[in-house]
Parts: C-alpha cells; structure tokens; sequence
C-alpha cells in the first residue's frame, strides 16, 4: 500500500440563497474542529501541511473546504449566466451552512486574507458559536492598488496572471517549491473567481466601523501578518488590532501573505502557540 | 552599471527566455531621471541604449529611483521593494504607456527586471 497521507477528501451539497452547492472538504485529526478558509483566488490544497501536521491533528480536527466556483467544488447550477462575485452576505452564509451541515460544536476558524477577513465578521456575529477566530493576513480595511478588470479578460490569460500578481505577496525567503506549489492553485482558478473575491476582499467587506464592537471576551481575536504582504501590512494588521480591544497580534517576520502554504515550517512556529492556547482555555 | 550585464544575464537564463519566446517589443525602463529603452525579440535582450529623443519610446514604461532600484536588486530585498507589484502600493514605481503586453506577460517581466538578483547581498 502507499503510504498515504492523513488526509480524508469527501463530496456533500449544501444550499446556498436556495443553490444547491456541491461542496469538497478535506479533514484530518480529532478534537477541538478546525475550520480553515483559503484565500481569494484560490482552495483548500492551501491547507495540506497543517492538516499533516501530527502536532496540530492529535488534539484538533482540522477541516478545509473548496468554497463554491473554488477548487474541487462546483460553481451552483446556471454559472454560465452569471457573474461571479462574492458578497459579504453571500460569504458569510455559505460558511455558516457549511458549518452547520457539519454538525460542528462550538469550533475554531481560522482564514486567511479574505478568509481572515471574514473571520472578523464572525467574531462579532456568531461569537457565541465560535471558541475563538484565527484571521491570517485579515486585516478589516484594505486599499486597492490595482484595476480588476486585469484579471479577466479574453486577451490575458488568467491563471497567469493571477499568479503573477500575487507572486508579490510571497516573502522571498520562503521555498521556492512552495512558493511555486503556492502560485499553482491560482493559476488553476476558474475564470473570474479572484475577481470575484477580491470585490469582498477589497469593496464589500470592509469591516473597521463595525470591528471595534468585537468582544473578544465572548470570542477570542488572533491577527497574523506577514512581514512581506503588500496588502495586509502588518501596520494595517496593528491598526485594525488597535481596534478591536483584546486582540492578540502577531507579526510573522520572513513571511508573506501565504503563510501556511508560502512556508509551512516557519508557519509552525508562528500557529502552535496560538492553538496551544486555545486548547489550554 | 546593472544594465550592462542585464542583456547577458537574461539571455544566458534559457528558462526565462523560453517563457517570454511570445515577446518581442521595446519597452521603457526608468532609474531616477534617465529613460532607457530595452528590446526584447522572442525573449532575448537585443538591445538596451539610453533614451536620448522623446520619439524614442517603448510601449510601456516602468520608472522607480535609483535607490529602489538597488534594494530591489539585493538578494533579499527589504518588504516593499521585493517585487515590482509590491512596489505599487507603496508608489514606488510608476507604470506608464500600454500596460496590456506588460500584464499579458507580467510574471516575465518580472523576473527580467529581478535578473541582476546574483544571490550575493
């Protein structure tokens, strides 16, 4: 037999604004649930090294899943016709169907960039659900600097030039092949969808006037920041940490916006301490 | 002066000349005040001269200060100045001209730009 990793992929459907969505879910471990959001542009396969991770999957069972449109999961039916484009609304209920038809109590998640935005979210509005939220490179205001319109178009290709564009966010320290492992799930997104994130990530879902009523004594707040990202700064990273009183920051020195993906092995130094003291609380 | 041997170092990277087989046009490349103009033909630096006339121009320009231009060259370039598109927000490059054969082979351009990177700091 081959010497297979820990990691179990499976098929399930949830509704999603009455869409039926054929969701893809990777997990491994047991214990306190992990629930891990990948980046704009991107899926789950961010996830592989902490859910190989036997430190983290001994005492937490950690769960990454394809949002729809996004890796191994289906665009709802009728997409030809549609516009991709995710909204705060739509963000945040697909994440708490997907949660629920899992049957989850009371869990971490933990996101990264759009994902760690929304997380933010989620500590004022389900903090009651959550133990605690983990928003990796999540800041709650970003400014845009470049024109969307780049990243679909029919004259640039669009799985290059996504990778191209967040090439710059990988710290130039990190590993080569994961860096490029990185740079390979966007140059694998359908057309549109990094557009279609980034109109939460940048327009939608900016979330500073409402970030200050997050109660972190109801639901515990982690910032991480690369020192590398271009986007989430690590000064953005302190300024919404400022904002919400209570939250702890860390700002991860070599690292870019990819941390658990970008450099898996520095990452670990970084996140262990975090979940050590989730599992202490 | 970097852009003596940028023409060397470019050429003489098959895996990047392979990548950019599909370019070939001029484009601008500005350190503080001065212009030059390097043209690419399938990839290859045929040419890299001072802009001496303003009818003498690429299809696009890429302009930062000399300074930047340094850090960006360093092996392990200082946050904001370790990509072109890193640059951007913090406003250290300027991007001028049609951008359309820059983002259609950006991560190309990218790395040409990068090349006098000698793993040296």
């Amino acid at each position: 037999m081959p010497n297979f990793e820990p990691i179990v992929g499976r098929y399930f459907t949830i509704y999603v604004e009455g869409q039926p969505c054929r969701i893809y879910v990777e997990e491994a471990g047991d214990g306190i649930p992990l629930v891990c959001l990948h980046t704009a542009g991107s899926d789950a396969r961010q996830y592989r090294h902490l859910l190989c991770d036997e430190t983290i999957t001994k005492n937490f069972r950690v769960i990454a899943f394809d949002m729809p449109w996004h890796g191994k999961s289906n665009p709802p039916p009728g997409f030809r016709d549609n516009e991709y484009r995710l909204t705060t609304e739509l963000y945040k209920e697909t994440v708490m169907t997907f949660c629920r038809a899992y049957d989850l109590v009371n869990p971490v998640i933990m996101g990264c960039s759009m994902g760690g935005r929304l997380t933010l979210h989620l500590a004022l509005e389900q903090a009651e659900y959550f133990r605690s939220v983990i928003a990796l490179e999540g800041a709650d205001k970003l400014e845009p600097y470049y024109d969307l319109s780049w990243l679909h178009r029919p004259d640039v290709h669009g799985g290059e030039v996504c990778a191209a564009f967040v090439s710059a966010q990988i710290a130039p320290q990190s590993p080569d092949e994961y860096r490029w492992e990185t740079l390979w799930h966007y140059m694998q997104g359908g057309p549109g969808i990094f557009k279609g994130d980034l109109y939460f990530y940048w327009h939608d879902g900016d979330f500073d006037d409402r970030s200050p009523r997050i109660n972190t004594k109801n639901c515990p707040v982690y910032l991480l920041s690369g020192e590398y990202d271009s986007s989430c700064t690590p000064e953005r990273t302190i300024d919404t940490a400022e904002r919400i009183t209570g939250a702890k920051t860390t700002i991860m020195e070599g690292m870019g916006h990819f941390p658990m993906s970008e450099n898996p092995e520095l990452f670990k130094k970084f996140i262990y301490p975090i979940l050590e003291e989730i599992l202490g609380a | 002066m970097v852009l003596n041997k940028l023409k060397d170092q470019v050429n003489g990277n098959k895996a990047l000349t392979e990548r950019g087989k599909w370019v070939s046009l001029s484009f601008t490349f500005g350190i503080d005040n001065d212009d030059y103009l390097i043209s690419i033909k399938n990839g290859k630096i045929t040419q890299i001269q001072k802009r001496n006339l303003a009818t003498e121009s690429g299809i696009f320009a890429i302009r930062a200060a000399k300074s930047t231009w340094i850090e960006h060259w360093r092996c392990i370039p200082k946050r904001d100045f370790h990509d072109i598109w890193s640059m951007l927000p913090k406003q250290l490059i300027t991007l001028d001209g049609n951008l359309l054969p820059l983002i259609q082979n950006l991560q190309f351009f990218k790395d040409l730009i990068a090349s006098p990177r000698d793993g040296k700091d």
